[in-house]
């Protein structure tokens, strides 16, 4: 399956990219595509508790299944308002 | 339209004419402005970064959150993006109700809610240096 996992702020800096496309197996959950996300992007380094995710505009935890043509997000700590 | 993300100036007016509506007997208004020091530093602007389509979603999420508990409320919430100015507005949360209280209430879940749930980020520029800020700032 591919998914897309978008970046921002911070962590868009660090990695010098918005997204990036990630091909993944079937039964893949968001914790192994931000694993295969920092393997192609060492400098993002260990994104600790604070960092969530995002899967098609919801907020879910790193257990979560994907499915093909998704969109994950790495919603680093927010200072909207 | 009452949630909006701009990459241009907010409108104060456009905000309040999203849910004015004859049944309001009062209108609350929360702007967050940029101000000119920031932790001890003097900035010269603030940049803000937003994921567009969920921020826009949490905040039709705060609207139905603040409905459920005061019912005759209508909140509207706008946020720029990109360069804010010293003074300029960030962002714009209006709030209608029949009566006072619910719109002052559901005027401060708003504010509070976003500061801890949109994906929207902000970035100080000092006249010494930028960084991004964390969460609740």
């Amino acid at each position: 399956m591919r998914v897309r996992v978008l970046l921002f702020a911070a962590l868009r800096e660090k990695a010098g990219r918005e997204f990036e496309d990630l091909e993944l197996g079937s039964g893949s959950t968001l914790g192994d595509a931000v694993g295969l996300l920092q393997a192609r992007h060492p400098s993002l380094g260990s994104l600790g508790s604070s960092v969530r995710l995002a899967r098609n505009l919801e907020m879910v935890d790193v257990t979560t299944l994907l499915s093909d043509g998704d969109e994950v997000a790495l919603i680093p700590p927010v200072s909207g308002g | 339209m009452r949630f909006a993300i701009s990459p241009s100036a907010l409108d104060r007016a456009a905000v309040v004419a999203s849910v004015a509506s004859d049944a309001a007997g009062a209108i609350v208004t929360f702007e967050g402005t940029v101000r000119r020091q920031s932790r001890g530093r003097e900035v010269v602007r603030l940049e803000y970064e937003a994921y567009a389509p969920m921020a826009l979603a949490v905040f039709a999420s705060i609207a139905a959150d603040a409905q459920s508990r005061w019912p005759q409320v209508s909140l509207a919430i706008h946020h720029r993006v990109g360069v804010c100015g010293i003074g300029e507005a960030s962002i714009i949360i209006v709030a209608v109700s029949p009566h006072r209280a619910e719109a002052f209430d559901a005027c401060r879940l708003a504010i509070e809610r976003l500061k801890t749930d949109a994906p929207i980020w902000k970035r100080e520029i000092y006249t010494d240096g930028a960084e991004w800020i964390g969460q609740g700032s």
